[in-house]
């Protein structure tokens, strides 16, 4: 018990810090992802076959590419072949690159969900809306995705808890963030080993567990009542 | 009825494969239990321990394969484990290993949980540049510069606390950093120097880089035991014994070969062995 508490005391705060860039890595990329995947979405429900198309191939070729791939890319190739550079921070930089790489992986997981949330909506509300003489995109915006959302919400619940666990990947693309430092700790802190393994379980399962209640209690109260 | 046969002939197929492979592994596995050795070893470090289909090279394997000689095990008495860095202690306190040969650098929170033999060999964190770049001479000369290392290891840490004006990308492996440093985005690699010489001695890479030469840091390589175990005085005597006889020199200079690489004179050959309780 001592050793654990020196561990704290050791590392305290940049375990905070470090569990902080997740969360901030979270919330950037479930933004940027859901923009991305409600666009794939609507590509994928639109009456044109080659936006279609687009948007099948993508869900297709970036789901099945494991998220450690996309975020080594990240850096071995735009950072270290094409020497791209977003910001002049350095650090910045790897965080940012980490952040477009998870925004791309998981845009095809949102775009998914929410594909499913238009499945919930009936077919006779898009043809209502043809017949008031909208067309396809204020149809889509104005009628359907606006059901899709409120059906899509556990999905997509899951696909962001998904989310907060994957920027533990980041540490591929060189993010200082918690599995980073967990791996550190276990270099310089053996006597406590399996403690903070578990210390950083527990801290995802905080996080994880009112995001779960919230999406389960969201996704009854927000149902479209049919 | 044709689609049925088919499917009735894969499975069988699959099965005979089942049966064959599991039929291989125990057959490797239960020759002779008792009297093998089981060693952890790393599999991706060349020049210390390396992987190489069914062969194991590497500075650490063979002082492994000199020690298990001295302890009355041949060669093919071995059996060689994999012991990446975050389980080297498990695998001493379940006794799935009997000794660990893996950059195992003592130190005192580790000795809470396994014992140590040796030390036979004394690295020193050092820095791997370009061949043709002269501007890196150690730590004092990284203001401004980009270093690589890999996450959670002891030489990102060093940096991080004594050079504060140093930019480091960590990566999961040092083949990555490399990638790196020979594309001009990075200034140099940082970890034990050994661990440097060993890379640079590689056939892909001969000639591309060099190790600078100026350690800062100190990490006696000691070898990893359970703490019940009854080795470690006889162990300490093999070491000394390899070193006495030449075959400690011969093989570090076999597995950093091309690289000029001289280890730090001052404290190698080690000489202060751990005490044994």
């Amino acid at each position: 018990m001592e050793g654990y508490l020196s561990l704290w005391d050791e590392y305290g705060s940049r375990i905070m810090e470090s569990f902080w860039a997740n969360l901030q890595l979270t919330f950037w990329a479930a933004l940027a992802s859901l923009v991305l995947g409600t666009i794939l979405a609507i590509m994928r429900i639109s009456p044109i076959p080659s936006l279609r198309a687009f948007g099948a191939a993508y869900v297709n070729i970036i789901r099945n590419t494991p998220l450690t791939i996309i975020l080594t890319f990240g850096v071995l190739v735009l950072f270290g072949v094409f020497q791209l550079k977003l910001t002049n921070d350095f650090d910045l930089n790897f965080f940012q690159i980490a952040i477009i790489g998870l925004s791309i992986y998981h845009a095809a997981f949102f775009c998914e969900a929410i594909r499913s949330g238009v499945n919930t909506v009936p077919l006779g509300q898009a043809e209502a809306a043809r017949a008031i003489g909208l067309s396809f995109l204020p149809a889509a915006w104005l009628v359907i995705l606006p059901q899709a959302f409120r059906g899509a919400i556990a999905p997509m619940g899951n696909v962001l808890i998904a989310l907060i666990k994957n920027t533990t990947v980041a540490i591929a693309g060189s993010v200082a963030e918690i599995s980073g430092l967990m791996k550190t700790m276990l270099e310089y802190r053996a006597d406590v080993g399996v403690l903070i393994f578990l210390t950083v379980a527990l801290m995802f399962v905080i996080v994880v567990l009112p995001i779960g209640a919230l999406v389960t209690w969201l996704s009854k109260r927000l149902a479209v009542a049919r | 009825m044709r689609k049925q046969r088919l499917g009735a002939i894969a499975a069988a197929a699959a099965a005979a494969t089942l049966a064959l492979t599991s039929c291989g592994s125990s057959g490797g596995g239960g020759g002779g239990e008792g009297d093998t050795v089981r060693i952890g070893i790393k599999y991706d470090q060349p020049g210390l321990g390396f992987k190489e289909g069914d062969s194991y090279t590497g500075f650490d394997v063979d002082v492994a394969k000199f020690v298990a000689k001295e302890l009355g095990y041949d060669e093919n008495k071995i059996e060689w484990v994999s012991a990446p860095s975050a389980n080297r202690e498990t695998l001493l306190e379940t006794n799935q290993v009997d000794m660990i040969f893996a950059t195992y650098t003592i130190n005192d929170k580790r000795k809470e949980r396994v014992g140590f033999a040796g030390p036979y060999f004394v690295a020193g964190q050092d820095l791997l540049v370009r061949a043709d770049d002269s501007s890196i001479t150690g730590k004092d000369s990284l203001d401004g510069k980009k270093l690589c290392s890999v996450t959670g290891s002891t030489s990102a840490e060093n940096v991080r606390k004594d050079v504060p004006g140093v930019e480091l990308v960590e990566q999961s492996g040092y083949a990555e950093c490399l990638g790196l440093l020979e594309g001009g985005n990075i200034d140099a690699i940082t970890t034990d120097d050994i661990i440097l010489a060993g890379l640079a001695a590689t056939d892909a890479n001969k000639g591309k880089f060099k190790v600078v030469g100026n350690p800062f840091s100190e990490e006696p390589y000691g070898v990893g035991l359970n703490k019940e175990s009854d080795k470690c005085e006889a162990i300490n005597t093999a070491i000394q014994k390899m070193i006495d006889d030449g075959a400690w020199k011969e093989a570090l200079d076999k597995n950093t070969e091309g690289t000029g690489y001289e280890p730090n004179a001052k404290l190698n050959p080690p000489t202060n062995f751990e005490a044994c309780s």
